[in-house]
């Protein structure tokens, strides 16, 4: 018996906002980083 | 101003002041918003994600180096950043085409056909109305020096003719105008190659 085959379309791409994960790393990246100012210069530091 | 800017710049305050709760509440507040954005312009889900990841860190960075101008104005500086950060992405691929292997693989998409893209065009004319807006930023001695430099590509010693000054005068004005033009650019963190 001949196989039926549906044709699927590719469903439209809609944004779904960030992942969970993007969010978390964007928290700890900023908790991580520190900024030092020494006369005219900046260190930047993380600490993890 | 709105309440929503008000409520920003707060938040901006309390996350400068070590505050992390802050940021979170901002980040989440404006995720949708600056996500949809770019992927409006890159349409792909990955590299949306890198996109919107990059601009939170720029973001981050600059509040703690304490270079973000308190104007009430978090949001629009947030998407100025992430259009930055497109164009960024546009421009590398254009100088390293990324090949993707598909079914339906279009020979047409790795080839050029030599022309600029309308992608480009729009790209390369908000850089012009960029250069032009922060010229007129400039004081008016430094603009005129810069116009007739530039613009109308005159000498120095032209320059120096038309505006009744010395080479001099003409040279350190010119000098001027381009410090100030490069602080400009640094401070709004605004991108003008292509």
């Amino acid at each position: 018996m001949a196989k039926l085959y549906n044709e699927s379309f590719p469903e439209p791409v809609k944004p779904t906002g960030p992942k969970e994960e993007t969010v978390k790393f964007l928290l700890n990246f900023s908790k991580a980083l520190s900024v030092t100012r020494y006369k005219n210069m900046t260190f930047e530091t993380l600490n993890n | 101003m709105k309440i929503e800017n008000v409520q920003d710049a707060a938040l901006v305050r309390r996350y400068l002041i070590g505050d992390e709760k802050g940021l979170e509440i901002l980040i989440t507040r404006h995720k949708q918003r600056v996500y949809s954005f770019i992927f409006s312009k890159v349409m792909d889900r990955d590299i949306t994600e890198d996109i919107f990841q990059d601009t939170f860190i720029k973001v981050i960075r600059t509040l703690k180096k304490g270079k973000y101008n308190e104007e009430g104005k978090f949001l629009p500086w947030v998407m100025r950043i992430a259009h930055n950060l497109v164009i960024d992405h546009f421009r590398r691929n254009k100088r390293m085409p990324k090949f993707q292997s598909r079914n339906d693989f279009d020979i047409f998409d790795v080839i050029s056909d030599g022309e600029e893209s309308k992608e480009y065009e729009m790209i390369t004319s908000q850089v012009h109305e960029d250069v032009r807006r922060l010229v007129e930023e400039l004081p008016n001695d430094q603009k005129e020096v810069l116009t007739m430099r530039i613009f109308k590509e005159m000498s120095f010693k032209e320059i120096a003719q038309s505006t009744d000054v010395s080479i001099n005068t003409a040279l350190g004005r010119m000098r001027y105008a381009l410090i100030n033009l490069r602080k400009i650019i640094d401070k709004n963190n605004i991108i003008l190659t292509r």
